[in-house]
């Protein structure tokens, strides 16, 4: 098969066509890649190195690790996208695979599409599974010894080798990966870098020496990476908090949100050293449950701290009562929620947008939560901050809904913007202003937004105090069961919800004109959704509008959008169209008639094909 | 000058009137053990001079868990969800470890729904005075059996309870508390020695204060009733407490006197009464409770203490200001942290 020929934008798809048809034609940067290993193998760092090196020839790439709950020994699939688009949703369709694994290595190759093309590792036999794709057989045991006399090294090293021979075959430039090598392991790990340096080039050479290019897909430089970097979600959370100012953490380990308090602790460590002293200017405690990991961020909330705690589904599940209980009494809290598919021994490794629906309203009572939707590395660095200020402004809890496909994926983004804004702290009376003011009642709505003002513990100031409780307060937080002091109350927080309604980031929307139909999505679903448009317009020429939320309680927005197109597909990563169902009950019951339900709850991200089959279905297209 | 001959004062070393110390009137019933504990704590407060905007109290729910409302007016307060002031009072020292805090909970709160915050309070030795008021059920659902109920002892209704207690003050020496006592409502005198003790101790101290509830566990056959407690009190010791402000000095024989000076310079002096006990002999301690365990005695006052275990939040390493108010300049790190970490990843 040649390798000359113009430089083709067409889309793998038809490429796979053009190859059965032996037209071959180049796919270039437009494919996906997914490497099939086992766990606890140490493919996870070939997996990056792979994915950096294509990112620092400044090709748009996402890299989605599927992983088992399990330390060691059961499947995994990583996949690497290129998308010279910029794509970077999940696609479904595998072009190239990389076949380590032997348990999964023969239904692997038969989920492909024909056309695709197979690395796999030489006793694994994969070619005689079928005839409609590529396949490259590699000794890689053969090739590891010599380059890795450390047997014990060997399982590890070995992942290296495939990239050589993948870089060779996709055309990725030696010396990017070189160096993404060493950035992956590190100015620390020198002597760990040139041993898998070398396997690489064993990889290569061998691949130079005995592989022919036969499949169309091919990696360009498109630039460089720029300003660029490539950081996981969890990450950017844990710095946002850091520049937010966060005092205090208390946390209970769940994946997939363990990561984001583990770069959060060190980040604090790094970042948060008073400069004098040496001391810490934050707490942080690994709580023994859930319930203690929000009880003592609530604690500290009350006491005047940036608190805050990480958890999953069935963390926040626990932490139902305690919300409940900040919600009625005021106290700001921020809680993050990566969600994940289920309950533990569900799909503890696999993504979901699962507790949209049940944050809102999580606890007793009646009882509403803010929650942010953040959707990309940058937005879980400004929505930390965001979460914060508006927790200690409206004193209640905030979420940050972010999931798995977000949290523990590696993501290329723009450097982060400093914030600017001061830290907001909201309603704080000192012992000055008690002074002057002679007095105060915690509860009672001097503003008109549902806010009252506040002390905290230790003020020096006899008029300082006041006595905190969830049971029925008056707005002087004296113990009430009048009906009136309690329906007062209740009231005043339903206005807390309406002024923080103004204050919560409004929707990112892009209106086709004319467009009778529009998605609606929310967090990471907006990578699918924006490809799906795309794809709409492209195959059916259909325009869709496109309205993505970054934040409950809904704004006048989404009502607007919902007058303005006939049909609009709500799209949900869970089975119950959560979103959706929130619409209902909130949203004008004229407009609901005009909702459709998209919904992805495989545990897998939601992937652009998706999208587009269950609209054309409903559209009759 | 000798402690017993005293004058009263109207007001404190900070010139507070007890009324400073006092809260809202008690909801709970006539006679309830729980109301003698407050009357006491507002006493330890009043007389140590402690400031009380520099107090937080926090309680989980229950009737003992009222209680905070009915002391320390002047104190910031947080009546929090049942078994769980544990953890709210360890994130609110966290926020400011400059605080000095009092949790109150009952034997429900914290020997059963709030069990497993309460054993990781003590592993973690946070800086607190945690009172337990043990009437052995729960109060205010209404008199079931709490898990500190003694094999044999007999609700109103007759149900005979064959559970194993658990003992709140051997789980507090064993799991790492450095403070631990207990009293017994109507001990006005031992009580009091015990809080004002523990107001001056910088580790967390659990007292377990036998509290009998009036009205559902006050009956013949209990083991948590006035009366049960009148016929089986077994102090340990005679205590005698000298607050740090006050230069007293008492003449005693040799070898019947043990004294603890507390971390602020108080001194506790225990007087030997029928056996010589060490309170800070952690093995001693747990041999005595449990040689205690099956003779139906109530062993009461200094347990132990351990002055030379880190508190948590000195553990911590944190500022010395408390972390709540720390300005944005010492909480924000500078554009150049940013642009480092983004460095890094690229
Ligand atoms: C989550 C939860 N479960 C149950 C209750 C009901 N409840 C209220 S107080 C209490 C028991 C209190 O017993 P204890 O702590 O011994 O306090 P006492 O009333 O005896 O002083 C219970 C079970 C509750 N408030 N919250
Ligand atoms: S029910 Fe018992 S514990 Fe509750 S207030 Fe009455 S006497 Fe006290
Ligand atoms: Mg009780």
């Amino acid at each position: 098969m040649s390798i000359t020929g113009v430089t083709a934008t067409l889309s793998s798809a038809d490429a796979r066509s053009a190859h059965r048809n032996d037209q071959p034609a180049r796919v270039v940067n437009d494919f996906s890649i997914q490497v099939a290993t086992v766990n606890g193998s140490g493919s996870q760092t070939a997996n990056n190195v792979l994915m950096r090196a294509i990112f620092q020839m400044g090709v748009p790439v996402s890299g989605k690790n599927l992983f088992p709950s399990n330390i060691a020994g059961l499947p995994t699939w990583f996949t690497i996208r290129a998308s010279a688009a910029g794509y970077i949703g999940r696609k479904k369709e595998t072009d190239f695979l990389v076949a380590m694994n032997p348990e999964t290595g023969v239904e692997d190759v038969e989920k492909l599409d024909a056309g695709a093309a197979v690395v796999y590792d030489e006793p694994l036999n994969l070619s005689r599974v079928r005839s409609d794709v590529t396949f490259y057989s590699v000794p890689f045991d053969k090739l590891t010894v010599p380059v890795c006399p450390e047997a014990r090294l060997r399982k590890l090293v070995r992942n290296m080798v495939y990239d050589g021979v993948v870089a060779h075959l996709l055309g990725i430039d030696l010396e990017e990966m070189r160096k993404a090598l060493y950035k992956q392991f590190g100015p620390r790990k020198v002597k760990a870098a040139e041993l898998n340096w070398n396997a690489v080039q064993a990889g290569k050479r061998w691949a130079e020496e005995n592989l022919t290019k036969q499949d169309p897909y091919w990696i360009e430089r498109l630039g460089t990476s720029g300003r660029q970097l490539i950081i996981d979600g969890n990450s950017a959370l844990a710095l946002g908090c850091v520049f937010a100012g966060v005092t205090v953490l208390t946390w209970y380990p769940i994946t997939p949100s363990s990561s984001l308090a583990e770069a959060l602790i060190n980040y604090l460590a790094r970042f948060r050293e008073d400069p004098e002293t040496g001391k810490a200017t934050f707490a942080v405690v690994q709580a023994e449950d859930e319930l203690a990991a929000v009880g003592m961020a609530i604690g500290a909330g009350w006491a005047g701290a940036r608190a805050m705690t990480a958890t999953s589904g069935p963390g926040i599940s626990l932490m139902a009562e305690f919300v409940g209980l900040a919600y009625y009494a005021d106290i700001p809290v921020v809680i993050v929620d990566v969600q994940r598919a289920g309950p533990s021994t569900g799909l503890p490794t696999r993504t979901a947008q699962g507790d949209t629906l049940k944050n809102v309203v999580l606890s007793h009572g009646d009882t509403r939560h803010p929650v942010l939707f953040p959707s990309s590395p940058e937005e879980c660095f400004t929505f930390a901050g965001l979460a914060f200020d508006l927790a200690e402004r409206y004193q209640t809890p905030v979420f940050i809904n972010t999931d798995l496909d977000l949290g523990m994926n590696n993501w290329v983004t723009d450097p982060f913007p400093y914030p600017e804004e001061p830290i907001r702290r909201g309603k704080v009376l000192t012992a000055e202003d008690l002074e002057r003011l002679g007095g105060f009642a915690r509860y009672r709505d001097v503003d008109g937004d549902g806010v009252g003002w506040r002390t905290l513990p230790g003020t020096p100031h006899p008029a300082a105090a006041y006595f905190t409780r969830g049971s029925g307060h008056n707005d002087k937080a004296q113990y009430s069961e009048r009906e009136d002091d309690y329906v007062n109350n209740l009231d005043r927080l339903a206005r807390k919800l309406e002024a923080l309604r103004g204050d919560v980031p409004p929707p990112e929307i892009q209106l086709a004109p004319g467009a009778a139909i529009g998605f609606v999505c929310y967090g990471t679903s907006r990578y699918a959704a924006e490809e799906s448009r795309d794809q709409l317009a492209r195959e059916y020429g259909v325009a869709a509008s496109y309205l993505r939320l970054k934040a409950y309680p809904f704004t006048s927005e989404l009502e607007r959008f919902l007058e303005a197109h006939e049909r609009v597909y709500v799209i949900d990563q869970n089975r119950d169209a959560q979103l959706l169902g929130l619409m209902r009950l909130d949203l004008p019951v004229p407009l609901l008639g005009r909702l459709r339900s998209v919904r992805h709850y495989t545990g897998l991200p939601v992937d652009a094909r998706s999208v587009t089959n269950q609209i054309v279905q409903q559209e009759g297209l | 000058m000798s402690a017993a001959a005293a004058p009263p004062r109207k007001t404190n070393r900070l010139g507070l009137e007890v009324i400073s110390y006092k809260g809202g009137k008690t909801t709970l019933c006539a006679g309830c053990g729980h109301n003698a504990i407050t009357e006491r704590l507002i006493e330890a407060f009043w007389e140590m001079g402690v400031a009380p905007w520099k107090v937080i109290k926090l309680s989980g729910i229950g009737c003992s868990s009222k209680t905070p409302a009915y002391f320390l007016g002047l104190s910031h307060g947080f009546n929090s969800v049942h078994g769980r002031a544990a953890a709210v009072a360890t994130g609110a020292i966290l926020a400011n470890h400059q605080l000095q805090c009092i949790v109150v909970s009952g034997d429900g709160d914290t020997a059963s729904i709030g069990l497993g915050n309460f054993m990781h309070m003590l592993r973690r030795n946070v800086p607190l005075v945690y009172v337990i008021e043990n009437n052995g059920v729960y109060g205010l659902t209404k008199g079931q059996f709490s898990a500190t109920a003694d094999v044999g002892s007999r609700q109103k209704n007759g149900i005979v309870n064959e559970m194993p207690p658990i003992d709140c003050c051997l789980a507090a020496i064993e799991m790492g508390a450095t403070f631990v006592a207990r009293s017994f409502s109507g001990d006005k005198k031992q009580l009091s020695a015990i809080l004002k003790a523990s107001i001056g101790h910088h580790g967390l101290a659990v007292i377990d204060v036998i509290s009998p509830c009036t009205t559902f566990n006050d009956h013949e056959g209990s083991t948590k009733s006035y009366s049960y407690m009148r016929e089986h009190e077994e102090p340990l010791h005679d205590l005698h407490f000298v607050p740090f402000f006050e230069d007293i000095s008492v003449d005693y024989e040799e070898g019947t006197l043990r004294e603890v000076v507390m971390h602020d310079g108080s001194r506790l002096r225990l007087r030997k009464l029928d056996r010589d006990y060490d309170p800070t002999d952690r093995m001693h301690a747990v041999a005595a409770l449990h040689e205690f365990e099956t003779t139906g005695e109530v062993l009461t006052g200094i347990l132990y203490v351990d002055k030379t275990r880190e508190s948590f939040t000195q553990s911590l390493g944190l500022v010395d200001a408390p972390l709540a108010t720390l300005p944005q300049d010492r909480v924000r790190p500078p554009r150049e942290a940013l642009e480092q970490a983004m460095e890094e990843l690229r």
